[in-house]
């Protein structure tokens, strides 16, 4: 049982936070889904709206490290309030910086739609979708502040690397064979590159989460299966 | 935990009884020179029970029973030969009011415990007054009134005058019984900041409401609830990532 502070407008005061990071995260995470819908149906107009949609964004991490900021004065937190405090204030970061990536790919849609030039754009689209699942269960992780699917999240990140990694090599040999195509497959190299950063910041995510539910830090280590 | 230094003070079992009461249970905690140990918990934990134990302050109580034992540099200090005044020369205590003696002057106040023990030194009155007031960060501030009556010092002056009675008589264990919780923030701050210098030479033991002072002033907290230690960890470790769920909700303020 999760019990409420005796001082209930604390517990308030951490329900609005706990609210704006989930609101953050729930508009990446369709950010997110429109760049890759609009990467795998050709669409420009998603892509664009997807761009637009980033604003709100970059003030909710304002007014989240503001609230956090407010709170660690107020009320000096200890123990798992502060981790959840701290975690809040390293994630925010983190989900501004994949709605940027979000913003990246959708950019570069807009202009391979724009050369309109059939290409084979390979796995992409898979990786795309194992991304996609790593940012759900990072978010379930966090909503559910579930140790396991933090750990589960982490070990798909070598999986994504390993795809970018053939992908990589595809579309460069795919430029040598269709030179007349360097440019769409330029750009299909880099959202294949911010594809497998989008991994990473849900790996650091992860992390993140990790210790504000445990109190662990397991950054820069290599996790082995739990047991 | 970092406990590199000998425990000077180890209670094993320690039980406390007023009447039918049992105010501290079982308690088995190590206390080390070189670092400060906070206790923390609510009301009535027994905590100041506690400390009240390891300078055998309840001797002056009808009705308390002590269990257990307490060994400072391994004697037991409530054994049969053991001199409870010998005991209190060798942990001193300072307590939540300032209370020094207000008929005596400053200097007075500081020599007291010499007055009342009789201890015996080859340090002149000037030089142990002075060293006092020095270690207790307060002689730069009453050096040219040391005859004044010590009524005159400020709440913040008068408790590090009596933190300067304590050190006057060279104990290894300061015990510091809420020292702030009577103190403005400043005042808070110099004792705090005290403690900080003190903690190389003594070991200390501070109980304490305050949460945040705890976190600020000691390196291992011990959390005490209806009179059981419940933990006892590196400060920074309890604060952060408590291991029991009862310290968890205590100091994020899930109580009660």
């Amino acid at each position: 049982m999760i019990k409420n502070h005796t001082n209930r407008a604390f517990d308030n005061d951490l329900r609005i936070l706990r609210d704006r990071i989930l609101l953050i995260a729930g508009r990446v995470e369709k950010m997110v889904a429109n760049a890759i819908k609009s990467l795998s149906e050709n669409d420009t107009a998603l892509a664009q709206k997807t761009i637009d949609y980033d604003k709100s964004i970059d003030s909710d991490e304002v007014i989240v490290d503001r609230m956090s900021i407010e709170l660690l004065a107020q009320r000096q937190p200890v123990g798992q309030d502060l981790r959840f405090i701290v975690s809040v204030i390293k994630m925010v970061t983190y989900f501004e910086r994949l709605g940027d990536l979000a913003i990246k790919i959708c950019h570069r849609i807009i202009e391979l739609n724009r050369l309109d030039r059939s290409h084979d754009a390979g796995d992409i689209a898979d990786m795309a979708k194992s991304v996609q699942a790593m940012i759900r269960e990072t978010l379930e992780a966090f909503l559910e502040r579930d140790y396991e699917k933090a750990l589960s999240v982490i070990m798909k990140d070598d999986a994504v690397d390993e795809l970018h990694h053939l992908i990589t090599k595809r579309l460069i040999a795919e430029m040598h064979a269709h030179k007349e195509l360097v440019e769409n497959y330029y750009h299909l190299l880099s959202i294949a590159k911010w594809l497998e950063r989008m991994g990473d910041h849900c790996t650091n995510l992860a992390e993140i989460i990790i210790y504000m539910i445990k109190g662990q830090d397991v950054r820069h280590k290599r996790l082995a299966p739990t047991e | 935990m970092t406990q590199a230094t000998a425990s000077t003070m180890t209670t094993h079992n320690l039980s406390v009884r007023y009447g039918k009461h049992l105010a501290v249970d079982q308690v088995s905690l190590s206390i080390h020179s070189g670092q400060v140990t906070a206790i923390i918990g609510p009301s009535g934990c027994g905590k100041s029970t506690f400390i009240r134990c390891l300078n055998r302050m309840h001797d002056f109580i009808a009705g308390v029973e002590v269990d257990g034992q307490i060994l400072l540099d391994g004697v037991d200090i409530y054994g049969p030969s053991v001199d409870p005044v010998s005991i209190r020369r060798r942990v001193g205590m300072v307590f939540q009011k300032p209370n020094p003696f207000p008929h005596m002057s400053i200097m007075q106040n500081v020599l007291s415990g010499f007055a009342f023990t009789r201890k015996r030194t080859s340090k002149s009155k000037e030089e142990i007054a002075e060293i006092a007031l020095k270690n207790a960060a307060l002689f730069d501030e009453v050096k040219d009134r040391l005859n004044a009556p010590s009524g005159a010092l400020s709440g913040g002056q008068q408790q590090r005058l009596c933190i300067a009675r304590a050190l006057a008589m060279e104990p290894e264990v300061l015990l510091l019984d809420e020292p702030c919780s009577a103190l403005d923030p400043i005042s808070t701050a110099r004792i705090e900041d005290l403690i900080h210098t003190l903690r190389t030479n003594y070991a200390i033991v501070i109980v304490t409401h305050n949460m945040q002072q705890a976190a600020r002033v000691s390196q291992v907290t011990a959390y005490f609830l209806s009179g059981k230690l419940i933990e006892v960890d590196e400060t920074r470790k309890l604060f952060t990532n408590p291991a029991d769920q009862r310290t968890e909700d205590y100091i994020t303020g899930k109580f009660g």
